[in-house]
């Protein structure tokens, strides 16, 4: 088979039977992304020779029967907000264009523990604003279904990247939906951990009480693996939790959703979503359903007011962690000469280095935060947060989970809401409140929209530190989605050819 | 209308941007259309809800105080735009007078 269709866990028996070594996995990957990622446009850095070092050193060890990680071998690539020693850390941005971070995130170091092998850094919108990478700096990705679609975003290098074949797993960071939006609208698996069940250190943060790490996969098991390898508490980061990551890789494996109850959110469908999309969705509940789970209609009224919460909060926490970008310390310095006093000289750099949706979120943070609007605005969402986890708790008193579609729509035209910001935060509709609750939630592919062929995620949320029930029943949905169809979805994918 | 253009250059000014004229036409009415929209908070029912600023309940998280290697004054000083005798070197921040 060839090494690049592979999944991680397929890959990782390959290697533990050394059937394959390691260089001969990375180098299909790197020939893959040197074949098609001119179209795809996943990766912002390669890190071809990095990698061939890690594989080598994996292949030394297993040659002398060193105990080793499952995932030891495996590729991932890595969203560029991750610090990553040795290789370029842009965020997507021009005021970060060439920075070097002096040392790894947490994530970073534990993937390489792990001996997963890091093939490169993924694109993604500035900073982790927007929900298509056309907020990057370098250009945006494309969506390997069709290249004329967005990828989603932020993390939508990451998701083009694995649906590309360009690697099995990606990591991302997910701050209002943006692992599940590109997952779902790529066709493939990504999980938004927990909030604090992976570490924030040496991630570049947008804002940071929603800031989660998560992993992506082709399957429910490979997100399963990654999550396992990148979770667990971090004395680095004060909002870690400390206890045992959830057994998601087990739950996994036993796709047994029978006796388990299921809810259906109320306020996530309906009006402003595409028929297709609700239509897959209708058909994944029974489907659930004709699993033996039990399924009823959950209600969670104040769900219709996290996204204009959000919109509120993420921006006030975005104004003040990205007054850290100064050109003093690192990065961009503009008009620095000699005749520009040092507040001047910030606010040309910040003027050239920020694109225009950080500098959106920049002002409506300062204004949502500035004195006279403070209780009217900030203020309110804080209120409106705390509403919105009462209804969860009040939900999760009643089901074990809940599930929704994971967008309103499909993968939308490259272009098409890039100057429209109120369009552009649509897209993430359904993902934010789990977010706002720093709960667990993953999209899991559940077909195609009858209207353009395009792939539809299902959305599944569960209680924080329950990220074992969302791969319980991803698992089981994707098991019987896949038996029904007869392949994966992916394989379906017809925008980059083999 | 909720936010004026110079409301919009004055917060521009604080969060030290420089934006350009044409920028700033663009992005006011932007900004306008998104704060006319978040408002709808201001809809709910919130009397005597607590706020919440963070999801996991998690107050006064120390480590442990124990010394670990950190970076050298070279690495720490690496990727500064300008350095002069082993500091950062920043454009003047005090005015002539």
């Amino acid at each position: 088979m060839e090494l690049t269709r592979m999944t991680a866990a397929e890959l990782s028996a390959a290697l533990e039977a050394r059937e394959v070594s390691a260089t001969e996995v990375t180098r299909a990957h790197l020939n893959r992304i040197a074949a098609v990622d001119d179209r795809v446009h996943a990766f912002l850095h390669l890190a071809a020779d990095s990698a061939l070092e890690q594989a080598a050193a994996i292949d030394d060890k297993r040659h002398n029967n060193e105990p080793l990680s499952p995932l030891a071998g495996v590729p991932v690539a890595v969203k560029d907000v991750f610090a990553t020693k040795g290789l370029p850390t842009t965020c997507g941005s021009r005021i970060l264009e060439g920075w070097h971070p002096p040392y790894d995130a947490t994530i970073t170091t534990r993937l390489k523990q792990a001996g997963a092998i890091i093939l490169g850094k993924t694109n993604m919108d500035e900073f982790a604003m927007g929900s298509s990478t056309e907020n990057s700096a370098y250009g945006p990705s494309r969506n390997p279904w069709d290249l004329d679609k967005i990828p989603g975003g932020s993390s939508g290098g990451s998701s083009a990247a694995v649906a590309a074949y360009e690697a099995p797993l990606a990591i991302g960071t997910d701050t209002g939906g943006s692992i599940r939006q590109p997952a779902a609208v790529c066709g493939i698996v990504g999980t938004k951990p927990t909030y604090g069940g992976s570490s924030r250190y040496g991630v570049v943060a947008f804002a940071s009480s929603l800031d989660t790490p998560g992993p992506f996969g082709r399957t429910v098991l490979d997100a399963a693996l990654l999550h396992e390898a990148m979770s667990g508490h971090d004395p680095m980061d004060s909002t870690s939790i400390d206890a045992p990551v959830p057994p998601v890789v087990a739950a996994a494996r036993e796709a047994d959703v029978s006796g388990m109850r299921i809810g259906v959110v109320t306020e996530l469908g309906g009006e402003g979503y595409q028929p297709g999309v609700l239509a897959r969705f209708a058909e994944s509940v029974e489907l659930l359903e004709s699993l033996g789970a039990k399924v009823s209609e959950v209600s969670c009224p104040h769900f219709r007011y996290a996204l204009p919460a959000y919109y509120l909060i993420a921006p006030s926490e975005c104004s003040s962690n990205l007054a850290r970008f100064d050109a003093m310390r690192y990065g961009l310095r503009v008009g620095d000469d000699g005749t520009r006093d040092a507040e001047e000289v910030m606010a040309l750099t910040r003027e050239q280095g920020f694109g225009a949706e950080v500098k959106r979120r920049i002002i409506l943070g300062a204004y949502a935060l500035s004195s006279g609007y403070y209780d009217a605005y900030y203020g309110k969402a804080q209120q409106v947060r705390t509403l919105i986890i009462r209804d969860f708790d009040a939900a999760f008193g009643q089901v074990d989970v809940l599930v929704s579609p994971s967008t309103p729509t499909t993968a939308f035209r490259i272009g098409e809401r890039a100057d429209d910001p109120m369009a552009m935060y649509l897209a993430d509709l359904c993902t934010i409140p789990s977010d706002l609750a720093g709960n667990a939630a993953i999209s899991v592919p559940c077909g195609l929209a009858d209207e353009d062929g395009l792939p539809v995620g299902l959305q599944v949320m569960a209680p924080a530190m329950a990220d074992d029930r969302l791969y319980r029943v991803a698992a089981a949905a994707e098991a019987a989605l896949t038996g029904r169809w007869g392949h994966p979805l992916l394989a379906e994918a017809k925008g980059v050819s083999r | 209308m909720p936010i004026t253009r110079d409301e919009v250059a004055h917060l521009a000014r604080l969060s030290r941007i420089a934006l350009s004229d044409a920028e700033l036409d663009h992005l006011a009415p932007q900004l306008d259309q998104i704060i006319t929209a978040v408002a709808q908070v201001q809809e709910v029912a919130a009397e005597g809800i607590p706020p919440t600023s963070h999801a996991t309940g998690l107050t006064n998280v120390y480590r442990d105080d124990e010394p670990t290697p950190c970076l050298t004054p070279e690495e720490a000083l690496d990727q500064a735009p300008a350095v002069e005798q082993q500091r950062f070197k920043v454009p003047r921040i005090l005015g002539e007078d």
